[in-house]
């Protein structure tokens, strides 16, 4: 691995003052370190923000969950506020990697690094997150935008994750059995004024599928789904799935997550 | 260079090391502590598991200097006065190991399970586990040492 600078922000302010374009905000490393370590990333600065307070906890209000940034899978897994009011969310971070990977890896570090298989970006979508940044509030149905691209600009800091919570949830998912990423996952929430239906593993990005999710809308039984169609183009095909198997695994976890709400 | 001032197994120590010096170099190389190894390096088969602050983390995916001030635990530092730790004597006593490269992993992982679980089932375990590869044994005995460890702490 290159050298670096490793610095320890006390602060916001001070993070986003120490970063440049040839810096990278270190919160749990589970991504950043091994893509050091494999040569597919080097940074000349490398700052830490897990020790900011501010980053980190999660505070429930009547309408939202709102998550730090630097707060743990672990965290959000085991914390009893989130497992009452939006039980699936728990259930999603107790599912990613393993043990270890969730005590160190954070949910502002999954949704910045936006990987096109990851657990928390279909959360995203489907409880209508809002992302908190240092400058700005971002719907999430603008903020992922490609294959580990965000709306984040350069130096931009994520502080928390706000999410709706909804009247019924659940996420299922098809896991990757070595890294345990999501070959494909789908998270079905239905809110008051209408459902989500995130996707992930799927595509080369998170997105909702407005097809199942107009359905549900109208009809929210998992026999409703069987009459949608969903198109096998544009998915991701490779030695673990098929696009065609894909397609078909939307509509078999669309089904038995509405059936486990 | 970063000075890095942290707990190993309860005695304290200082260290100036290159920033990007991970755990398991400090470790291993520093204070040729070689018990934790390192297998894939890629964070995904767990050799490299110990606890810092009382939770397992995987020693090859975290920089040393990202923890001061935190108190480490390595498979060194779980014997008192000289006896193996029940998690140990369940893996002797069960053959929870063949070639033994995995177990120091598997032994940090095992304790920080237990924890949180004082009664794991089988199920429960090997999920635990998921994060710890071992290519001899085929994990039966792992799960069977890890119970027999609940039944004795």
């Amino acid at each position: 691995m290159k050298t670096f600078n490793y610095h320890t922000a006390k602060d916001v302010k001070e993070a986003s003052k120490l970063a440049s374009s040839n810096s990278a905000y270190l919160a749990g490393g589970m991504t950043t370190i091994p893509s050091m370590k494999l040569g597919l990333a080097s940074y000349k600065d490398i700052i830490d923000i897990k020790g900011i307070k501010s980053l980190s906890g999660i505070k429930i209000s009547r309408k939202s969950v709102k998550i730090g940034s630097t707060t743990k899978h672990a965290e959000v897994a085991n914390s009893k506020d989130v497992k009452k009011a939006i039980p699936s969310l728990a259930a999603l971070a107790e599912g990613i990697g393993d043990a270890q990977v969730r005590n160190r890896g954070t949910i502002g570090g999954s949704i910045a690094n936006n990987d096109p298989s990851a657990d928390y970006p279909s959360a995203c979508i489907a409880l209508n997150a809002i992302i908190h940044t240092n400058n700005r509030k971002i719907d999430a149905d603008k903020f992922f935008k490609g294959t580990f691209e965000t709306a984040l600009k350069s130096g931009e800091i994520i502080e928390a994750i706000e999410f709706s919570i909804p009247e019924k949830s659940n996420y299922q998912k098809y896991p990757n059995p070595a890294s345990r990423y999501a070959i494909v996952g789908v998270y079905v929430a239905k809110h008051k004024d209408g459902v989500n239906v995130g996707v992930t593993g799927a595509k080369s990005c998170v997105y909702n599928d407005k097809n199942i999710a107009k359905t549900l809308s109208n009809n929210f039984s998992s026999s409703a789904i069987s009459n949608v169609n969903v198109s096998s183009s544009g998915m991701n095909s490779d030695i673990h799935a098929s696009a065609e198997y894909r397609a078909n695994m939307i509509k078999v976890f669309a089904k038995k997550a509405v059936e486990a709400c | 260079m970063k000075k890095v001032s942290l707990e190993v197994n309860g005695k304290k120590v200082s260290k100036e090391v290159p920033d990007h010096t991970l755990l398991s170099v400090f470790l291993r190389d520093i204070l040729n502590l070689t018990g934790t190894h390192v297998g894939c390096d890629t964070s995904q088969c767990g050799a490299c598991v110990v606890h810092v602050d009382g939770k397992s983390i995987k020693s090859c995916t975290t920089f040393a200097a990202d923890l001061e001030g935190t108190k480490i635990t390595t498979i060194e530092g779980i014997t008192q006065n000289g006896k193996l730790h029940p998690m140990q004597e369940a893996f002797k006593k069960l053959h929870g190991l063949q070639c033994g490269f995995c177990t120091p992993g598997m032994v940090m992982s095992a304790i920080d399970l237990l924890k949180n679980n004082k009664k794991p089932t089988d199920a429960e375990i090997r999920e635990w586990l998921e994060g710890n590869i071992c290519r001899c044994t085929g994990y039966q005995n792992i799960v069977a040492a890890v119970k027999e460890a609940a039944s004795k702490m």
